[in-house]
């Protein structure tokens, strides 16, 4: 697979008169999980919706492999770049098969109809989404978590190098987030770029391999949620104080006695 | 499709003259008397091939229409589309138009001016979510073009009877020559359907994830907007304001063909002629030996359907 590299230069997102983004540089690792963390109202989504042009830039660019995305066709950016927004409905009655299905708009065209080879990409999106003993139920049928892997298998179709995942698990329960998290790192095993904006931070230091906090429409932390997750950046970024543990399992980080941050607390 | 060739065929045999079934069928075997063959040949083929086309406009436009407001209860003639082609008409009319083609060209900018219109005043007071202001608001913008409509009506009473026709659509004294000219316009929108369904079926999936496809939502309501009001105003231009045929018809392709824009639009094709076709029938035998105009007859029916739309407890959410 060739290497796509999403990065932004000076970007900055506004919604009306508000700054949102503020200049904000970075660069995405490729065939990684990049989480976007940060408080509610921190820009997160924004950020996302700029990433996939579905949010204009005020200045500065969004690069594709170098290219600015604004200058990019729709259907050629839909071919490198699949996106899924949060709380995403389908019509009543529309089957996981048929939802899936739509994956292959951006590869077809007017002289390109359905093909036996889009047939296969959808029972390959199907099988590795694990949905696909669920493939003639309707959606609304589902469980949360079947739902939310039919819309991944969804983007799978497309076949786009970088997958966006914007709270791909927010309405989810515990066991319905980890069958997301799992097929998430699934996808990025196989050489895909992800990137998720997520509430919960645990989650972020378990499933991702790159951490970019977001405060006040800035970049305050990005790196390994090992190295830059700290009690510090903690209570910057949700004013909470907490002690921070190694899983014994898996050695990502735990959020421990977690408590609203005290003024007289000592900088550690 | 059967029952489609059944009801042509019954509006070929049925009417509110004294042409009965049997002198028809005569005239269809190849024999039957000069008035019979007059009947046929001259009032009513026209009229069932003008209600074939216009049930199809109304029906595909009406599908076209709930689709890109995803709301169920839009409908050409609910929300001022109709109405506005109408208004233009008998502005023309009155004016001194009197060119079949360019009737045709100008109910459909009024059909256009109808659409943006209410969309627009939906969009402003954020109507988009809850189906039932749209309608409202598409109620207000049909009462005020029919008062129009009716206001053109005196001023010129010479035009009266061609001007009522405006305001109460009618397959009755059709001629080929009114479908002969709508035929490119038809031509045209069939080819911007084709080219809109896909996207337009992704948008069913909302617009983000329509965009995140490679569609461009912006232009595909315009492109959707731009092939109801050649449609609507075709059918108008035709047989004048005909309500809730795009409101039952696609209700109806639905309910049959899932909810796929796509396969919606093909069960329109023969639903839409096959409820025109037969409302026009009882149109004519309802009160025979005079006719009811079928616009009376499509509210008559149609109304009630609408009431049990909004009232049937979960709404289709498109």
């Amino acid at each position: 697979m060739t290497r796509h590299q999403l990065a932004t230069r000076d970007l900055t997102l506004c919604h009306g008169r508000a700054t949102v983004i503020d200049r904000l540089a970075l660069s995405l690792p490729v065939g990684k999980v990049t989480a976007i963390v940060g408080p509610n109202g921190c820009g997160k989504s924004t950020l996302l919706a700029g990433l996939s042009r579905l949010h204009a830039p005020k200045q500065g660019t969004v690069l594709l492999d170098g290219r600015d995305i604004q200058q990019l066709p729709a259907r050629e950016l839909a071919r490198r770049l699949a996106l899924l927004p949060q709380e995403a409905t389908a019509p009543e009655g529309l089957t996981v098969a048929e939802l899936v299905r739509f994956g292959r708009q951006p590869h077809q065209g007017w002289l390109r109809q359905w093909s036996a080879e889009d047939q296969r990409v959808v029972h390959k999106a199907l099988a590795e989404a694990d949905v696909d003993e669920l493939a003639d139920r309707p959606l609304d049928t589902l469980s949360g978590g079947q739902r939310q892997r039919a819309w991944i298998a969804m983007t799978i179709a497309q076949q786009t190098p970088l997958l966006l995942l914007d709270e791909p698990t927010s309405a989810l329960d515990l066991g319905h987030q980890i069958e997301v998290f799992e097929l998430v790192r699934r996808l990025a095993a196989e050489g895909r770029t992800v990137v998720m904006v997520l509430h919960d931070l645990a989650s972020a230091c378990r499933y991702a391999d790159h951490l970019l906090a977001l405060h006040n429409g800035q970049l305050v932390a990005t790196g390994p949620p090992g190295e830059v997750v700290t009690t510090e950046l903690v209570r910057r970024l949700y004013d909470i104080d907490c002690t921070l543990i190694p899983d014994p399992a898996t050695g990502s980080l735990l959020l421990a006695n977690v408590r609203r941050a005290s003024r007289h607390s000592v900088e550690a | 499709m059967v029952l489609l060739v059944l009801v042509c065929l019954a509006s070929l045999l049925l009417g509110a003259g004294d042409v009965g079934p049997a002198r028809a069928l005569s005239v269809l075997m190849g024999q039957g008397d000069a008035e019979a063959r007059f009947v046929l040949g001259s009032l009513r083929l026209p009229r069932t091939l003008i209600g074939l086309v216009v049930g199809l406009s109304l029906g595909v436009a009406g599908a076209l229409l709930q689709a890109v407001t995803r709301n169920p209860l839009a409908e050409p003639g609910l929300l001022g589309v109709s109405a506005g082609a109408a208004f233009a008409v008998a502005l023309a009319l009155l004016l001194g138009a009197t060119a079949t083609t360019m009737r045709v060209g100008v109910a459909q900018l009024g059909a256009m001016a109808g659409c943006l219109c209410v969309l627009g005043v939906a969009r402003v007071s954020g109507a988009g979510s809850d189906p039932v202001r749209l309608v409202l608001a598409g109620a207000a913008l049909t009462g005020l073009l029919l008062s129009l409509t009716s206001l053109l009506l005196l001023f010129d009473q010479r035009a009266a009877d061609e001007i009522r026709f405006w305001i109460v659509g009618s397959l009755a004294g059709r001629r080929l020559e009114h479908l002969v000219a709508i035929l490119p316009s038809l031509l045209l929108a069939s080819g911007l359907v084709l080219a809109v369904a896909r996207p337009l079926a992704a948008m069913a999936l909302g617009e983000r994830i329509a965009s995140g496809l490679g569609h461009r939502p912006g232009l595909i309501r315009l492109l959707v907007i731009v092939a109801v009001a050649l449609l609507v105003g075709a059918a108008t231009a035709t047989a004048g304001p005909i309500a809730f045929i795009g409101l039952v018809v696609p209700f109806a392709a639905r309910a049959l063909a899932g909810p796929d824009i796509r396969r919606t639009l093909w069960f329109c094709l023969p639903l839409g002629p096959l409820m025109v076709i037969a409302a026009d029938i009882v149109s004519r035998l309802l009160v025979a030996p005079s006719e009811m105009p079928l616009g009376v007859l499509t509210a008559l029916c149609g109304a009630p359907v609408l009431v049990a739309v909004v009232r049937a407890r979960r709404m289709p959410t498109l």
